[in-house]
């Protein structure tokens, strides 16, 4: 199936906020469907199939944080949480249980609209790019990693952003250059959620992630490749 | 007796050198201890008693036994004149033999009858015996012959004796190297015409012996009876001291947070009562800190709730306000305006609600702070970077001044980027247009950021005041930042929060100058900033001298948390 305009799913328990998200998300060109509670929210990821999750973090039911752990488990859909929380507690809980990125509430309407869009774009790939990282083999136009055969699912995030350090195996990339790169962030801002992210594919593709052997730390500066 | 009264105080006299340190160690045991102070009062008080009743009880023994000896010494000494005077009855005062008959006299008293008749002195036990002739009382001249150790007679028996007196005496006499003790007896002795004194020298070393084993069993007797007590009385204070001590250190683990700790009550005594009383104090106590973390509890779960209920609203309309301003070009040409106010009033309606907030979070002592090392240069470039474009808009230069080489300082560098943006947007709003400067300089402990504008300045005693919640120097002046009025009281703060201080210099006309002065290091006490807090060093332009140390005046540092 082929759509035009990105689908996003808008789970909002407060009417007049999920109105309005819809009619800015509308206004901005995507194509919009709001949720109000927590437990409906699994389902109709499964039934619409949205391109993204617009999640709010406090939901009547069920916390948005269930709500999110619930839809990773099944799916590698983008999820931008919305939070009216912004201590580091909070801030973190949300991206460990699965958020891609997330927004404080009131967020500005052209910084989310940028933020979904960057969720949503693609990095163009080569039809015939084939990279290496460590020990993982990556197909780029077929968003395949795998380590020796064996695939290993990442989410669309967690490829991009494992792409963008298999692409350049000499640099060490720098927190807020990832933020750009992968999040399409303007300005250096919470590098928390870099921390947050490589943490979440270390425990996917590291074989210890005690020990990583594919997305190495370098202290004080930030992250690089592993040699293969 | 003598002996053990000088072992005694000679024991009070400890070396003279560690006197003084002594005697502040045991005044301090002394004081502490309760035990200490108990046993050794009984200690002193029961070996008084002991010596005391050792002294009466040695002398009693001392006196029965000498009584003993005499009595037995006057009966040998009758017994020995009868045998002299029997043996001597016959002598002729004149004859030349006198002194060989002496002699045999003599003999007789100490070697006892060749028939084997037993002594009849056996109680009175060994003697010297003296035998001296002449002297009389009546003018009768003797001889002079003696026989015996006649020089340890002493003058004042020998006086007695020869008025014709029966005498006995107690004396010192040395024999050989060392002093023994006697009993002298002495009597006149008739013979056939002449006056004649015979002496009886009983050595008291027996009784002596005697009295100096008594001593030494009382001494080692007293000995063990006061260790015995010391013992007891240790004991005894310990029952008393121990449930003392429990209660104490449940008191200080009490006091120390510890809140559901509480004294064991056994029984129904004086202990018990206080562990009853200690345990309801306790026990009311915790209760009233429950109550109040309960309250700080519902306070935390209020500003939660707050922010979150006003930030949900607040994003239906925010949203609103951006559709509007984007699509303002279609609106009737009156609405332009108030849209662009209704933007620009949301984003400072946001600013003070984010402030309001993360002070209510900072009163509230849940600010939490993530500290982290990094380079203090790169985020004081952030947190200018952030102003660039107001400064721009307002036309006034900003200078940096950074350290060539990398400062790292343990920080939480949100928070102090927040801080150095709060200074540099305060100073951009009051700097009139002026240059506005920023200086960063370290010493080996500290790093120090300082931001000095050249506006209006402060007026007398308005370095403290600017630190105050929505205060505002001139109420008249226009606002280019739009500042919450809460920016420099959050930055005191947070600066606190990291251990630091954060201190304001002013003059009117002259300008002002804020210097932040972090720890390198978490937890290290500041001592002293790298950068000087006041004017220039212009020539004539340092009424205030720069202060190194921290700024009384302004109510930055440790102490009011």
């Amino acid at each position: 199936m082929v759509r035009m305009a990105a689908r996003v799913l808008v789970v909002e328990d407060d009417p007049a906020s999920a109105e309005m998200l819809a009619i800015a998300l509308r206004q901005a060109g995507f194509e919009t469907a709001v949720v109000g509670e927590g437990p409906r929210a699994i389902p109709a990821v499964r039934e619409l199939q949205p391109d993204l999750v617009l999640l709010d973090l406090m939901l009547p039911g069920m916390s948005g944080i269930d709500v999110c752990k619930a839809i990773r488990a099944e799916s590698g859909i983008p999820i931008v949480m919305l939070t009216a929380k912004s201590d580091t507690v909070d801030v973190v809980l949300g991206l460990e249980s699965g958020a891609d990125d997330y927004m404080v509430k009131p967020p500005k309407t052209q910084e989310l609209v940028a933020r979904l869009r960057a969720r949503l774009r693609r990095i163009e790939a080569d039809p015939a790019e084939q990279l290496t990282i460590g020990d993982l083999a990556i197909d780029v136009p077929g968003h395949q990693v795998s380590r020796e055969g064996t695939p290993i699912s990442l989410t669309p995030l967690e490829f991009d952003l494992l792409l963008a350090l298999a692409r350049k195996p000499r640099q060490v990339f720098t927190r807020e250059v990832l933020l750009e790169q992968v999040w399409g962030y303007q300005h250096a801002a919470d590098t928390r959620l870099v921390n947050v992210h490589v943490q979440r594919l270390r425990s996917k593709v590291e074989r210890d992630p005690e020990r990583p052997e594919v997305v190495l730390t370098v202290r004080g500066v930030g992250y690089k490749a592993g040699t293969p | 007796m003598t002996s053990l009264a000088g072992r005694a105080t000679d024991g009070l006299r400890p070396a003279a050198g560690g006197v003084s340190e002594l005697a502040a160690m045991f005044g301090a045991i002394w004081r502490r201890s309760l035990k200490v102070r108990v046993v050794s009062s009984t200690v002193v008080l029961s070996s008084t008693v002991v010596l005391v009743l050792g002294m009466v009880l040695q002398a009693q023994l001392a006196q029965r036994l000498i009584e003993n000896k005499t009595q037995a010494a006057l009966l040998q000494a009758e017994n020995s004149r009868i045998l002299v005077e029997s043996e001597l009855g016959a002598v002729d005062p004149t004859s030349a033999s006198l002194a060989g008959r002496l002699t045999t006299a003599v003999d007789r008293l100490t070697n006892p009858d060749p028939t084997g008749k037993p002594p009849a002195t056996a109680s009175a036990g060994a003697y010297e015996p003296v035998l001296v002739d002449g002297g009389g009382p009546q003018g009768v001249v003797g001889t002079g012959q003696k026989i015996g150790p006649l020089e340890d007679v002493p003058a004042v028996l020998r006086s007695a004796v020869e008025r014709g007196a029966l005498a006995h005496k107690i004396t010192t006499v040395q024999r050989g190297s060392t002093a023994v003790t006697m009993l002298a007896v002495g009597m006149p002795v008739a013979s056939a015409g002449r006056t004649m004194q015979l002496y009886l020298l009983f050595p008291l070393t027996a009784e002596q012996r005697t009295l100096n084993l008594v001593q030494s069993t009382l001494v080692l007797g007293g000995m063990v009876l006061l260790v015995l007590i010391a013992g007891i009385a240790s004991l005894v204070t310990r029952q008393v001291v121990v449930p003392v001590r429990q209660a104490a250190e449940i008191a200080e683990r009490f006091a120390h947070g510890h809140l559901s700790e509480r004294i064991l009550v056994v029984g129904e005594d004086d202990m018990a009562r206080l562990g009853t009383s200690f345990n309801e104090m306790a026990a009311s106590i915790q209760r009233q800190i429950r109550q109040l973390e309960e309250f700080g509890e519902l306070q935390r779960g209020f500003t939660s709730d707050v922010s979150h209920e006003l930030r949900t609203p607040l994003t239906t309309v925010r949203m609103a306000a951006d559709l509007l301003y984007e699509s303002r070009d279609k609106l009737h040409p009156v609405l332009h305006r108030p849209t662009e106010l209704l933007v620009s009033e949301l984003d400072r309606f946001e600013a003070l609600l984010a402030d309001l907030l993360e002070i209510s979070r900072l009163d509230a002592g849940v600010a939490e702070l993530h500290g982290e090392t990094v380079d203090v240069r790169a985020t004081v470039a952030h947190a200018a970077a952030s102003v660039r474009a107001v400064a721009d808009r307002a036309g006034t230069p900003l200078e940096l001044d950074l350290p060539a080489t990398e400062v790292l300082a343990e920080i939480d560098p949100r928070r102090v980027e927040r801080i150095v943006r709060n200074l540099l947007t305060n100073a951009l709003d009051h700097g009139e247009g002026r240059p506005v400067q920023m200086t960063v300089a370290a010493d080996s402990d500290a790093v120090a950021v300082l931001v000095r504008d050249h506006g209006i300045g402060l007026q007398p005693g308005q370095q403290d005041l600017v630190f105050t919640r929505f205060w505002r120097g001139d109420p008249s002046r226009d606002r280019r930042t739009g500042g919450t009025g809460l920016g420099l009281s959050i930055s005191l703060e947070d600066a606190r929060l990291h251990g630091g201080w954060l201190q304001a210099w002013g003059e009117p006309g002259r300008g002002s100058a804020f210097r932040l002065t972090l720890p390198r290091s978490r937890g290290t006490e500041l001592t002293g900033s790298p950068l000087p807090l006041g004017p220039d060093n212009a020539p004539g332009d340092s009424p205030v001298p720069g202060l190194p140390g921290p700024d009384p005046a302004v109510p930055a540092g440790p102490g009011r948390q």
